[in-house]
């Protein structure tokens, strides 16, 4: 038996010349829910595109469910809820009709009741008849997931799915991946948001078409070796312009009224800050948080990719 | 177990398409509004035997004679005499300006010669730059004049009446023999609105899909190419029936148009027809990457299917490889099946050419379509 759920090696994605995806080797654990994160347009779209054989890889092979990525993307359909990170339901059917038609395709038995039941564990008995472009975001998002894993997917695949989702939506939205889960679902999910990222298992983070690291959230941070130093005071507003470019500063950010100062080298970081002038301002070395880490991770990659080209 | 799924899907995609055809009321109405519209606009319109046209004289010379001739220009329906030229110049400007279709000249003595037998001339000058609108009034000139002079031809002038002509040609018209445009017509513009729209609504399927973001969504779910195919057709079918029966009721009871062959057999060549029509629309929708570059294809399909298919132009008067182009238009074949069974009381064993005609433009078409279905987002 193939314990991965998704197993590809070397995945490469190119666009007329321009490569997307370069060179993408992912091994995922069935019934685990993985966080997908970078930036934007670094390829987490494509390479998931690529998993659940909308795309075909410019080089590079592997398996989604035990199926070929390649060869046998219809069974991988079949197997695979795949959730865009657009609405693509039919916003001129109603909520119901939008459901039928995915139980048609997919040709579930007892239709009517699974219809009657996906509805109602949405809550969307009564509006039912609504057209689906009528509802708001976070409604939409929630039919969208409803309507994708109504076939009892072995795999999801969420792209972005919270997108411009408000807060209690958000975490209702997660509730249900984390049920899912528990069904013996595998979930893969990409998202912005670092508290989504620290309700997965594991985390992928993708930038300029590499992953840059994958792990644990714990695990990812301990790698990344960032010490950070917060101050808090009256003045750390004027003092983050004065830190700015310091050696051994690689990032000054804000949290709240807090300054988070970062880098790699402790001893360094810690003669910046003795020379400082003494406002009155309070420092304490603090465990790095991941939002810390992965700014630090993506202006590496930005620096990588300038030096290379 | 297959195969049910199969249908199943196939139910999927068309219960959906009706359902967004119903919802669309623009679309919905211009699939059947337009056909009556075209239908009465054009069937009222196109007159391939214009009559009355605008006629001036230039007469020098008066008599019974030549009041009888002329009288029998007005007579037959062709000539309108509308005015009295004072100069051949001046019928020349008129014909220029295009006043005037046609300027009869009448020469001094034309008379004096007619009664000696000398065979006066009568010059008709035609604007024939429209060959086919002057045409007719031109064929029957001679006709109109000889008769005319034929019942002067009595009484003391009986010594000029020509002695009959040694074979006496009978020609049949058959099929439409009063020459009424509209039983041409009618029958035609059934194939030109099938042609037009469901070629374009089809056009549209795939792009509509990807121009909205449902594409990504619909690949990502089981579906095969022909499933996809089917399920996008077959509503239209019925819209093409629709169609269909909403213009044979038109030509029936607001043109007359007569109806001499098999009800079911007309009817099964729509099918034929309308299938053909939107393979070819399934097929542009999976080459086009936007819902204008449908439009485009729809269009540049749709000209030809008017110019050389025998629509608007004899098909027989076209050089032997325009003809070969139209043959492979499906509209070709169909006029031929409309106007074969409405005027003619074709048979299926008369029609068998064309209905095979259009099952093979299906396969090829249906073939590319399949080939062509974008199954990825590539």
């Amino acid at each position: 038996m193939n314990e991965l759920a998704i197993d590809v090696r070397g995945l490469v994605k190119r666009f007329n010349d321009n490569a997307v995806v370069r060179g993408v080797d992912l091994q995922m654990p069935k019934g685990q829910v993985w966080g997908f994160l970078g930036p934007n347009g670094s390829g987490k779209t494509t390479t998931i595109r690529m998993i659940c054989g909308l795309l075909e890889p410019s080089e590079g092979e592997g398996r989604c469910l035990g199926f070929d990525i390649r060869r046998q993307a219809r069974q991988i359909k079949d197997a695979t809820g795949y959730m865009t990170q657009k609405f693509s339901f039919w916003e001129d059917l109603t909520i119901r009709e939008n459901l039928e038609f995915v139980a048609r395709l997919y040709n579930l038995s007892k239709r009517r009741q699974l219809v009657d039941a996906t509805l109602a564990k949405l809550g969307l008995t009564e509006r039912q008849n609504q057209l689906s472009g009528a509802l708001s975001g976070g409604w939409k998002q929630r039919l969208a997931l409803a309507a994708v894993t109504m076939h009892q997917p072995e795999l999801l695949l969420l792209d972005e799915p919270t997108a411009g989702v408000d807060p209690q939506a958000r975490r209702e939205f997660w509730d249900e991946i984390h049920q899912l889960s528990n069904q013996g679902m595998t979930v893969l999910v990409s998202t912005h948001y670092m508290d989504e990222a620290e309700r997965c298992d594991k985390i992928v983070y993708l930038a300029h078409g590499n992953i840059l690291t994958q792990g644990r959230v714990a695990d990812v941070i301990q790698q990344a070796g960032l010490i950070t130093f917060q101050g808090k005071g009256e003045q750390v507003r004027r003092l983050a312009e004065q830190l700015k470019g310091v050696p051994g500063v690689e990032h000054v950010a804000f949290f709240g009224a807090a300054l988070h100062i970062s880098g790699r080298d402790r001893v360094k970081l810690q003669s910046a800050i003795q020379t400082l002038p003494s406002d009155g301002t309070h420092w304490q070395e603090i465990q790095a948080s991941l939002e810390d880490t992965f700014i630090s991770l993506m202006q590496d990659a930005g620096q990588d990719t300038r030096e290379h080209g | 177990m297959k195969i049910g799924a199969s249908l199943q899907r196939i139910y999927a995609i068309m219960a959906k398409e009706l359902v967004q055809m119903r919802r669309d009321r623009m679309t919905f109405a211009m699939m059947l509004g337009l056909p009556i519209i075209q239908l009465i606009l054009f069937g009222f319109a196109i007159n391939t035997d214009p009559k009355s046209l605008p006629t001036a004289v230039y007469a020098q010379d008066s008599s019974p004679v030549v009041r009888r001739v002329l009288s029998a220009f007005e007579q037959s329906g062709y000539y309108q005499l509308l005015r009295k030229a004072d100069s051949p110049q001046q019928g020349s400007e008129w014909l220029a300006k295009g006043e005037v279709s046609f300027v009869i000249h009448i020469p001094q003595g034309f008379t004096r010669k007619f009664v000696r037998g000398e065979q006066p001339q009568l010059l008709i000058e035609a604007d024939a730059s429209d060959p086919a609108a002057a045409s007719n009034a031109i064929g029957q000139a001679k006709e109109i004049v000889n008769q005319a002079l034929r019942t002067e031809s009595l009484g003391p002038l009986a010594y000029l009446q020509t002695p009959p002509a040694q074979i006496d040609v009978v020609i049949h018209k058959r099929y439409n023999p009063e020459g009424i445009t509209q039983y041409n017509i009618v029958p035609g513009l059934l194939g030109v609105i099938l042609t037009m729209t469901c070629v374009m609504i089809t056009s549209m399927a795939m792009t509509r899909e990807s121009e909205r973001g449902n594409l990504e969504n619909l690949l990502a779910m089981p579906t095969r190419p022909h499933e996809m195919m089917l399920g996008k057709i077959c509503p239209y079918i019925l819209v093409g029936l629709v169609q269909t029966l909403v213009i044979l009721g038109a030509a029936k009871y607001l043109f007359a148009v007569p109806f001499f062959g098999s009800f079911g057999l007309l009817l099964a060549g729509v099918m034929v027809f309308i299938l053909a029509n939107l393979c070819l629309g399934f097929t542009f929708s999976t080459v086009a990457r936007s819902q204008m570059q449908a439009m485009q294809m729809t269009f540049f399909f749709f000209l030809p299917s008017i110019l050389l298919s025998g629509f608007m132009f004899p098909f027989r008067g076209m050089p032997h490889w325009a003809q070969s182009m139209g043959e492979v238009l499906p509209l070709t074949h169909f006029l031929r099946m409309v106007r074969g069974v409405m005027l003619k009381g074709n048979s299926l064993f008369e029609l068998q050419q064309e209905f095979v005609a259009l099952l093979l433009f299906i396969v090829v078409v249906g073939a590319v379509a399949i080939l062509r279905y974008r199954r990825t987002l590539d």
